[in-house]
């Protein structure tokens, strides 16, 4: 076993149950803080498939930016613990069966896939940075980088007109 | 070398994580938290199809993800905040009808 698996084998570990975490626990700001373990773990993942730009982002965005506006929100809605009610109700069961069908359905799907990997030779020095992602985006990708902004504006506006009680 | 397999069996199972929340959680918050977790998955598969075939165009999706994830969070608070003003509550179970 070489560090490259040790390491993905960890970091898949604690993803899920990161993930696992956010789902179980019994207060919104456990969930918040298992949800930002997951993101630093996900990001972990992300360079070990030479994602080196989209794991800082990982990190600065989700981590840091989605992150603060939940903790935000719940903090400013002072939500305590829900009361526990009965522990299998049968949402839970149906929910459970549901995305137990669906794991099975896709693992079935993707161990079809083949696991060849492209060799990525003479772009492997480039592959995943930050200038072939902005030489991507800039060139081929303009028109819906434009668009994103665009839809970044709309949502802020948006979200102050539907928070404001009186405007 | 860790087959990328590993990395979609990964990514299938952090979806059906965020689905389960989603269908089972009552809380917005975490229903929200759990629609990111799903996110991550569909952003993780991206990025792992882009390391198989050599091409940074997944990466270019997994940015839009992102950024379309910020979007959606800034609006998605908003209304739990406006719901939450107007209701007392996050707790999907007692939101079912759009008057109040």
């Amino acid at each position: 076993m070489n560090i490259e698996q040790a390491l993905f084998g960890a970091f898949a570990f604690l993803t899920l149950f990161s993930a696992t975490m956010v789902i179980f626990a019994k207060s919104p700001i456990h969930s918040a803080m298992a949800l930002v373990s997951t993101f630093f773990f996900l990001a972990g993942i992300y360079v070990l498939l030479w994602a080196h730009t989209l794991a800082v982002m990982q990190v600065l965005v989700y981590a840091g930016a989605i992150m603060v506006l939940f903790l935000f929100v719940i903090m400013l809605l002072n939500l305590g613990e829900e009361p526990s009610g009965p522990r299998l109700t049968l949402t839970r069961i149906i929910g459970g069966a549901t995305a137990l069908g669906l794991f099975a359905c896709l693992a079935v799907a993707l161990a079809r896939i083949p696991s060849t990997v492209v060799d990525l030779g003479a772009q492997a020095q480039t592959f995943g940075t930050l200038e072939t992602i902005g030489k991507a985006i800039f060139s081929t990708w303009l028109f819906p980088f434009e668009a994103v902004s665009l839809l970044l504006l709309v949502s802020m506006v948006g979200s102050v007109v539907v928070a404001k009680s009186r405007i | 070398m860790v087959p990328i397999s590993y990395y979609l069996f990964l990514a299938a199972a952090l979806f059906c994580l965020g689905m389960f929340g989603v269908l089972v959680r009552r809380n917005a918050l975490v229903v929200f938290m759990c629609v990111e977790l799903m996110l991550n998955a569909a952003n993780l598969t991206f990025l792992a199809f882009a390391r198989m075939r050599g091409d940074s165009a997944g990466h270019v999706s997994a940015f839009f993800v992102i950024a379309v994830a910020a979007a959606e969070a800034a609006i998605g608070l908003a209304i739990v905040i406006a719901v939450f003003r107007s209701r007392g509550s996050v707790n999907i179970d007692e939101i079912k009808t759009m008057k109040h």
